[in-house]
């Protein structure tokens, strides 16, 4: 087990950030383990979600952000619906998350089909769920990735072959390029300060 | 009754045969469905993994949409749809979020934007059980089956504001209205592992494998289910879920909207069941045998009826004669 100093490793700063961009406030968290014991993904977490928090609390920044758990959580708010002080704990992983993702520390598998399917839906306005696949396998290489399913899906006839194309596909696309302008923006700025 | 529909993107794919059935049952039980015209993807899990506020814009957008047309309430049979729509709306209420929702937009949100309610809160809540129970014409009679609601209906419970966050029961009325057992099912809001399916569907598997395990050991026919990323795990990958398990799982895995469809009678082909992967000719086959037998088992409690009745006559009329003679 790893020791952490506690002099050393603690950034207030972090724990409020945290605190402000979820409105949770995290530190009244008494460690009960209740959305431990309720996670589904918890057999495959790194560190468990009770001790995320804990992370949090502590202000370890490095622990709670370089975590593999945060891109397995699957969002189902098990944890926060169990959770005895009222903390939105799958909230609390999605800031995490979104902290993690503009520090460039993400899972490479899952940050490949979050990207892919923004993708898709930048371009066209919906999902193209045929293009996330091709997407997903060309990033990852995966190439076989569900070849299992295809003689299953294909006789249903239920996978579009051309993209759902909306005609204010570029309403949606300006969203998205907003979006990038002011991270783009923010991080400079960042950098500059 | 009037709703602002949003199909989501999964109903024009993998999940088309949800789309089909939930229009068929709200046409056929007199819900008008106005679908909110071009509109575009929530954004799902992706957009709120990645941020907040890029998630919020896409919904605002559909809202927005939506309001224009005057709507007071969207319906969306997509759990995943609704919870991104319905947090949206709820995270706009501060003034600051919406700012910097309005931010990314080409034009303001308007001050009023609907809220969002799922195809199965208006069927129980507005519609009514008992008026659903009202309009079966094939009851679901012999059919087993465990309701599977997935993580997102009723979570968060502050958000949602619908049934119970850890015991739902609408899929339960629902099905009972319909005629048929609902089993047991300790696993109703455990996850099936959700978009875990590509990135790494040994998790996906495993989690799916355990709600199969739990339902078949409970005596399911069936699972029904509300969700098209629960039934894309439960049925399009059922053979992950067995290989990973090592059992063999043939399970059907019906949306409510078919079982409604069929205990309606409605047209199979409105249903989209030939689009299912494990087939559900067995359990159908189940509910003719069902019905058959209660039919026969009718005929003779009749003929036992009818022929009490006759030898009840006939003892009479030999009565009236000995008093008579």
């Amino acid at each position: 087990m790893e020791t952490i100093n506690l002099e050393t490793t603690r950034d207030e700063a972090f724990l409020r950030e945290v605190e402000a961009e979820s409105g949770q406030r995290v530190t009244t968290c008494y460690q009960c383990g209740n959305c431990t014991a309720g996670c589904p993904c918890g057999p495959e977490y790194d560190m468990q979600v009770s001790q995320v928090m804990r992370a949090v609390q502590l202000g370890n920044k490095r622990l709670a952000l370089s975590c593999r758990s945060l891109w397995l959580c699957v969002s189902c708010s098990t944890c926060t619906s169990r959770c005895p002080n009222n903390i939105d704990v799958a909230k609390v992983m999605d800031v995490l998350r979104h902290m993690a993702w503009k520090e460039g520390k993400t899972n490479y598998a899952m940050a490949s089909f979050w990207q892919s399917f923004l993708t898709t839906v930048r371009h066209f306005g919906r999902t193209y769920e045929l293009g996330i696949m091709a997407m997903f396998m060309a990033r990852t290489g995966r190439i076989f990735t569900d070849v299992d399913l295809v003689p299953r899906i294909l006789p249903k006839n239920k996978l579009p072959l051309k993209p759902h194309q909306i005609v204010g596909k570029e309403q949606v696309g300006r969203i998205f390029k907003r979006f990038d302008e002011q991270r783009r923006n923010a991080q400079d700025g960042g950098h500059n300060s | 009754m009037k709703l602002a529909y949003y199909p989501g993107c999964s109903g024009q794919g993998t999940s088309a045969e949800y789309e089909r059935s939930s229009r068929a049952v709200c046409a056929a039980l007199g819900i008008l469905l106005e679908e909110i015209p071009d509109w575009s993807c929530c954004g799902s899990t992706p957009a709120h993994a990645c941020d907040h506020v890029l998630s919020a814009a896409l919904s605002a957008r559909n809202l927005s949409l939506a309001a224009a047309k005057g709507a007071d309430r969207v319906g969306t049979p997509c759990p995943s749809c609704l919870a991104n729509l319905k947090t949206a709306r709820h995270r706009m209420e501060d003034p600051t979020f919406r700012g910097k929702v309005n931010a990314l937009l080409d034009a303001p949100c308007p001050d009023t934007l609907p809220d969002t309610v799922s195809i199965l809160q208006v069927l129980v809540e507005d519609f009514g059980v008992d008026a659903i129970a009202e309009k079966v014409k094939k009851p679901l009679a012999g059919l087993k089956i465990a309701c599977y609601y997935g993580c997102l209906m009723s979570r968060p419970a502050d958000v949602m504001n619908f049934d119970d966050p850890e015991n739902p029961m609408a899929l339960d009325r629902i099905m009972e209205a319909l005629g048929a057992e609902v089993v047991p099912f300790s696993m109703k809001t455990e996850c099936c592992g959700a978009a875990m399916g590509i990135p790494r569907r040994d998790i996906s598997a495993r989690l799916s494998a355990r709600l199969l395990e739990t339902a078949r050991n409970f005596g399911a026919d069936a699972v029904v289910v509300a969700c098209p990323l629960c039934h894309m795990n439960l049925d399009l990958r059922q053979d992950q879920a067995s290989k990973a398990s090592k059992s063999a799982f043939n399970m059907p895995i019906l949306y409510f909207t078919q079982f409604m469809g069929i205990a309606l009678g409605l047209a199979s082909e409105d249903l989209g069941l030939g689009k299912l992967c494990v087939s559900p000719t067995g359990l159908l086959q189940k509910m003719q045998n069902a019905k058959a037998a209660a039919d026969a088992k009718a005929a003779t409690d009749a003929k036992a009826t009818t022929d009490a009745k006759k030898a009840e006559a006939k003892a009479k009329a030999a009565k009236a004669e000995e008093g008579q003679a």
